[in-house]
């Protein structure tokens, strides 16, 4: 992140990620085993920024936890299974830019359908119990109940397969290193969006009021700000790249179950956590940081991987008891 | 008698009433009322959820937290059991040990979570526990050779609750008095005694410290109670009783497995019985898991019929779907907190309370 005037870039975070790059580089020893963990890390960690950047920013911004975030994630798989399925042809043909012309669309009807549905679960579940959390928690988690039911309804109950196009399978072979080319778009795509984030929070208008919301909500409003209609419109797009992460997190998997989103909720709120609620720098330090943790742990030590993500967070917050962005409330 | 029992915490409403006396006399007498293995099944399931919803309204109507590792106390309590039974000797020893060791885990994992976590807002312990009960699931499902991982613990029980067991020769009333019935009474019993206790926990000066903390946690601590100590309190007490019923359940299904007991689907369960039954009033926890379980279990045959009378309607018979039943509670459920925030007791309380 940009350091803001008469305010300082904390380093100690991304030196920490450093650290644990390298520190598992000594450990693991095969510098090429250690390149495709790395990437595969950075990649499930931008994908996890992608679909918590818009969690953390709602409860920075009004202080809602959205139990039913999940939800957007799982439209946005199961709108890619069904919109590849549609442009089958283009997405089974061996050439790079049809394959494009299939996944394309995949992407932006899962953004598209998530945002609107955000729209309407801002406007329908959370704006009658804004400033209660308890309720929040209550109907979010209702929502997800409902929401969940209606996939079955509308996709069935069974698992559904997303094969990915032919051109982004496989791996490219440098020397004796595998690096999946998913993979890579996945970090390249994950990269475009946190610049694209930060461009817009440092470098507009809109992004000021944003990152003064989150800081001091009243003052913003006293300005003559509308901050509710900011917040919506954070809410859509929160909601919208939750749909694209779960597009491609669906296509990283290769295959969608109604679960996804709870599945997901949880290694969110990990990284939020982590990160320190509310921050976006925090989501992105948080994201990649469990991100490669689960992958250079998942090689190292199999039986300890699943706990790592707990015993991340706990680790952090010792350290870091706000995250490792906390965000200074006024 | 009744007032001192009930802790003086009266229906306060005449449906109410009835509706509890119903409950009590049909899970009281249910091997006599329903016969069969199935009614059976359903009449156990209602008491022991009976007992887990109230105690998890004990820390979300009452102490005003939500706390998403309910079935992580329920589960500690089954595979105690479970795992003792199976290594040791069968017998009530074994019971004994698992439950004991079973308890203080989950008393010193509860008294942890509350410490580390309440001191903050309701959101962050709500996030914090459904992060750790999620890893508690893939811990138990992960290290197979103690929990038996996905296949679950199916284990022996002592011989007086056996279904082979016979204690009278003769059948009591056309039933058969065996090892089910027994264990059936064992379960009711410890429900109906755990379940009273909580009712007067709530009804105690500590239980009105907690209710305090709920409506205005600012003005209970100036008032001089250390809410952190409160809640955690609370949060310990309300896993104690999570896992006596997973103990319970277990006995009764004389198995533990994730299914049964860690699903997050049963932590959902539990949050729609106690929020359409009524938040924050005990009963609410009688009502709300006697009509989830028994639509649970027979909803689906009505909906069936409606499924099968809309056919042809397109969307229509898929939104009836006998396995679409989950669907009307949670739409239930959203309604509920919306515009009846204390759910079917709090509404009966407020027609009681006008027509007086």
């Amino acid at each position: 992140m940009k350091p803001i005037e008469g305010q300082r870039l904390d380093w100690a975070p991304l030196a920490l990620l450093a650290a644990v790059g390298v520190a598992a580089l000594a450990l693991i020893g095969s510098p090429s085993t250690w390149v495709t963990l790395t990437i595969a890390g950075l990649a499930m960690g931008l994908l996890i920024f992608i679909m918590a950047s818009g969690l953390t920013l709602v409860f920075g911004l009004m202080d809602v936890m959205n139990f039913a975030h999940g939800l957007f994630i799982a439209i946005g798989a199961y709108l890619a299974v069904s919109t590849l399925r549609l442009f089958s042809a283009a997405a089974g043909a061996d050439s790079f830019l049809a394959n494009l012309a299939a996944v394309m669309p995949a992407m932006l009807a899962a953004m598209l359908v998530a945002g609107l549905l955000g729209w309407f679960f801002e406007r329908v579940i959370i704006r009658p119990v804004y400033g209660q959390h308890l309720k929040q928690i209550l109907i979010t988690t209702g929502g997800m109940i409902v929401a969940e039911q209606l996939i079955h309804v509308f996709w069935g109950p069974d698992l559904q397969p997303l094969a990915r196009p032919a051109s982004l399978r496989g791996a490219f072979i440098i020397g004796d290193m595998a690096i999946e080319k998913y993979r890579l778009i996945a970090v390249a795509i994950g990269l475009v969006v946190f610049a694209g984030m930060m461009l817009l929070l440092n470098r507009t208008k809109i992004g000021l009021l944003i990152r003064a919301g989150v800081e001091n909500k009243e003052m913003v409003e006293a300005m003559g700000y509308r901050i509710r209609r900011l917040f919506v419109g954070v809410f859509v797009a929160g909601s919208a790249l939750a749909g694209l992460g779960g597009a491609l997190w669906g296509m990283y998997q290769e295959s969608v179950t109604v679960h996804i989103g709870a599945n997901m909720m949880v290694l969110m709120f990990i990284v939020i956590i982590i990160g320190g609620l509310g921050s976006i720098g925090g989501c992105f330090a948080g994201a990649l940081l469990v991100g490669l943790v689960a992958n250079y742990v998942g090689y190292l030590a199999p039986k300890v991987a699943l706990g790592s993500n707990i015993l991340l967070m706990v680790l952090v917050l010792l350290w870091r008891p706000q995250g490792l962005y906390p965000v200074s409330k006024t | 008698m009744i007032a001192s029992l009930l802790s003086a915490d009266f229906p306060r409403s005449r449906i109410l009433a009835v509706a509890l006396l119903a409950v009590f006399a049909g899970l009281a007498l249910a091997p006599f009322l329903f016969p069969g293995t199935r009614p059976l099944d359903v009449a156990a399931k209602v008491c022991v959820f009976i007992l887990l919803v109230a105690s998890y309204d004990l820390l979300l109507g009452y102490t005003g937290i939500v706390s998403f590792a309910h079935t992580m106390f329920f589960g500690i309590g089954g595979y105690g059991v479970a795992i003792a039974l199976s290594r040791m000797e069968v017998g009530w020893g074994a019971i004994a040990v698992g439950t004991a060791a079973a308890v203080l885990l989950s008393l010193a994992l509860s008294f942890l979570i509350g410490l580390f976590s309440l001191r903050v807002k309701a959101i962050f312990f709500a996030m914090i526990t459904l992060a750790v009960a999620s890893f508690f699931a893939i811990l138990a499902s992960q290290l197979s050779n103690v929990t038996g991982g996905e296949d679950g613990i199916t284990f022996r029980v002592p011989e007086l609750l056996r279904p082979a067991y016979r204690v009278l020769e003769q059948p009591l009333l056309g039933v058969t008095v065996g090892g089910r019935f027994v264990t059936y009474y064992l379960v009711f019993g410890a429900s109906l005694v755990l379940f009273v206790a909580l009712l007067r926990v709530v009804n105690s000066p500590f239980g009105r410290v907690l209710q305090a903390i709920r409506e205005n946690e600012f003005r209970a601590e100036a008032l001089g109670y250390r809410i952190v100590v409160y809640r955690t309190l609370a949060n310990c007490l309300g896993a104690l009783v999570a896992t006596l019923a997973g103990v319970l359940y277990a006995l009764w299904l004389r198995y533990t497995g994730p299914n049964t007991t860690l699903d997050f689907a049963i932590m959902i369960d539990i949050l729609l019985m106690v929020v359409i039954g009524g938040m924050g009033t005990m009963y609410g926890a009688v009502i709300g898991a006697t009509i989830f379980v028994v639509a649970q279990n027979y909803l689906q045959e009505a909906m069936k019929a409606v499924s099968g009378a809309l056919k042809g309607v397109p969307v229509l018979p898929d939104l009836f779907h006998p396995d679409r039943w989950l669907l009307w509670f949670g739409v239930l459920f959203v309604l509920s907190v919306y515009y009846f925030p204390a759910g079917i007791v709090g509404q009966l309380r407020a027609r009681a309370a006008l027509k007086k």
